[in-house]
């Protein structure tokens, strides 16, 4: 009678048990491959740290200063961004800010060569775009930590399950971004470039991604800015960066400390989001630089 | 000469069943009822024509006639469901993707409603656009595009891009990046529909202006009918995406097929269009030149009116005698050739009504239409006010 009412207690559905053995299979067969990986990523880890270390600090507010006014042409705005970068140094937490940024570039670049493929792939073929909706869905559903415990079963604890983590969880947006712009193209051009005659990969490279262009970097801001905001979390498996001195505050219960951090998070934030969001209104034919 | 471009019973459907819903098309179809019962729109159903070298073929009807659907089928930008496209003998709906691709990269070029220029190049590349896709080298395209620029009246804008021009140059630029690819012909949709008005009346000039030049196989689409009439060699008019009369503006004009075609033409300036071959008549009232006055005062008597003409053995036209000088002569024993009144206003038969209305005004006598100085008939001035009427 009960089981009418109430869910019935006897029946059930385990997948959990199949997933961690799927995992611990997985991660023990292909340990090589992993290792590969781990190296692959590693390296360019700390390629994107030596870079940032190798820069004199005042180069690289100097650097962030003139990209910020390329960006927003606003003398006052390219100054505060300087001045931010010069804050978190400040605070103490120049070289933490170094390994968070190095974070944040190499997942967002691999994001990027996997990101922008795949999207005008999806946005060419419809079935490989049914079928990746329900995935892209799933993946920016899915609660982000969640992602942190397969990162740790393939490559241990540190940087690169960061990368990892942070990869899958920063891809959603310039995947899908891509995809709608290059579908969502003016149609009547796309029709005189037919009628003209061009072949697809003709089409595609000279009327379509000029036009997706705007809406394609809007993904790469979007993309960005979930990294930055992951790479936060992932300080959990270890990453070293500013979301450590987050975590540490939080354990010690020190108030001052954490505001230090988080508002360095934020600032690396803005940063990041203004000069990735100048890049898409640099273009010439930007509809919205009218505005 | 066979016909350039042949429409044959060509029909679109819109769907994934197109062919089985046009099985159950009957002649007469509600496309209401069809888009309810079968979820399919019918875009053009079993249109025929064909369009001749160098000749103007314009389309026209409302919007959702079709007429859009129907010249997407000339490039396969739309493939018909049904029916065949020849071009130059060719049926292009069996071409392969590389042949189709050749055709419209060579032989059929497209001017589009909304200009479809590529906001992210300037003049000179957009024109030089299908120049580079058919793998042209960059300096050959641009020498070409500057030809085109200039011909078209853009000379000095070419490196303005595309956001800066007005709708009537942005057009300009349309038509140049067709041209410059040298097509045998030209499919215009709508293409100066969405300029205003005085830009418009330019445009249309000055495409009957290089028409002269350049004798391209044009297929224009419009629903203005003004606008149909002025460049048109030949009109097709459609309704409810059929094909309801075919023919030149004046045949139109003096028997529409049907009375939609009557109700589409009305408000039209007919006298731009309706030549004096259309409104003359023959005189009821004829005499020979060697014929005597008597003959003249009796012709006038039974027909009930007070001049005749005269025309010669040849049946070359005289001039008119009228019936006082008739009367006088008759009095006097004069021949008909003494009274004969010569300064009768004599037009072409292709001489359009707009024309004629000015002249009609100096001359109290109806005018006479000749060719090589033979009388093939008059236009009176009722006759006149009953064509503007």
């Amino acid at each position: 009678m009960d089981g009418l009412i109430k869910f019935p207690e006897n029946w059930s559905l385990d997948i959990a048990t199949p997933i961690d053995a799927g995992i611990k299979t997985i991660s023990s067969q292909f340990a090589g491959f992993f290792d590969g990986v781990n190296a692959f990523i590693s390296f360019f880890l700390n390629l994107a740290q030596d870079i940032l270390f190798l820069i004199p600090w005042w180069a690289l507010v100097l650097i962030i200063m003139v990209g910020g006014y390329l960006a927003i042409r606003r003398i006052g705005s390219a100054i505060s961004y300087g001045a931010m970068v010069v804050i978190i140094g400040l605070f103490g937490y120049w070289d933490l800010m170094v390994y968070t940024l190095s974070i944040v570039f190499v997942s967002v670049v691999f994001a990027l060569v996997i990101g922008l493929p795949y999207g005008i792939l999806m946005a060419e073929n419809k079935k490989v775009e049914h079928f990746s909706l329900v995935i892209l869905d799933a993946m920016q559903t899915m609660p982000s930590w969640v992602y942190l415990i397969p990162a740790v079963s393939f490559f241990g604890l540190g940087r690169v399950p960061a990368v990892f983590a942070t990869l899958i969880y920063a891809l959603p947006p310039v995947v899908r971004l891509t995809s709608h712009a290059v579908l969502h193209v003016d149609q009547e051009t796309l029709e005189a470039a037919k009628a003209f005659g061009t072949t697809k990969m003709q089409a595609l490279i000279q009327v379509k991604l000029p036009q997706a262009a705007p809406t394609i970097l809007t993904g790469v801001n979007q993309t960005t800015m979930m990294a930055v905001a992951m790479v936060v979390t992932s300080s959990m498996i270890g990453a070293k960066g500013l979301g450590t001195e987050v975590l540490i505050a939080i354990n010690r219960l020190e108030v001052g400390r954490g505001f230090e951090a988080g508002l360095s998070i934020v600032f690396i934030a803005i940063v990041m989001d203004r000069l990735t969001q100048g890049l898409a209104k640099s273009l010439p034919y930007n509809q919205t630089r009218k505005a | 000469m066979p016909a350039k471009i042949e429409v044959k019973q060509v029909s679109k459907i819109f769907g994934t069943r197109g062919g089985k819903v046009l099985e159950t098309l009957g002649k007469q179809f509600d496309k209401q009822e069809v888009m309810q019962q079968t979820g399919h729109v019918v875009g053009v159903h079993d249109a025929s024509f064909s369009v001749n070298a160098g000749e103007i073929f314009v389309i026209i009807g409302l919007s959702g006639s079709g007429k859009s659907t129907l010249i997407r089928c000339l490039n396969l930008l739309h493939r018909p469901t049904a029916g065949s496209v020849e071009i130059d003998g060719e049926n292009i709906c069996d071409y392969n993707r590389d042949q189709l691709r050749e055709l419209r990269r060579k032989k059929v070029a497209m001017v589009f409603q909304n200009f479809a220029l590529l906001p992210h190049k300037n003049v000179i590349d957009n024109v030089a656009f299908g120049l580079r896709v058919r793998g042209e080298n960059r300096q050959d395209s641009r020498k070409k595009a500057l030809e085109m620029i200039e011909m078209v009246g853009l000379a000095g804008y070419e490196n303005e891009p595309i956001q800066s021009l007005s709708g009537g140059m942005k057009q300009r630029v349309g038509l140049a990046r067709a041209l410059a690819n040298d097509p045998e012909i030209l499919l215009m949709d709508e293409a100066f529909s969405a300029l205003d008005p005085i830009v418009r009346r330019d445009m249309q000039y000055e495409l009957l202006n290089l028409q002269q030049k350049l004798q391209k196989t044009i297929v224009f689409i419009t629903h203005d009918i003004q606008e149909a009439f002025k460049i048109g060699d030949r009109v097709a008019i459609m309704k409810d995406s059929k094909i309801v009369q075919v023919g030149t503006p004046e045949e139109i004009l003096t028997t529409p097929a049907n009375e939609y075609v009557e109700r589409f033409i009305t408000g039209v300036d007919k006298t731009q269009v309706l030549s004096v071959r259309s409104i003359m008549h023959l005189p009821g009232c004829l005499v020979q030149l060697r014929d005597g006055p008597k003959l003249a005062l009796q012709e006038m008597r039974l027909n009930g009116v007070s001049s005749a003409f005269v025309m010669d053995q040849a049946l070359r036209f005289k001039g008119i005698v009228n019936l006082q000088d008739t009367l006088q002569a008759i009095k006097d024993k004069q021949p008909l050739e003494s009274i004969l009144v010569h300064d009768v206003i004599e037009v072409e038969p292709a001489t359009t009504v707009s024309d004629l209305v000015p002249l009609a005004q100096k001359s109290p006598y109806p005018i006479a239409v000749t060719e090589n100085g033979r009388l093939l008939g008059i236009v009176t001035k009722s006759a006149i006010l009953g064509s503007i009427a």
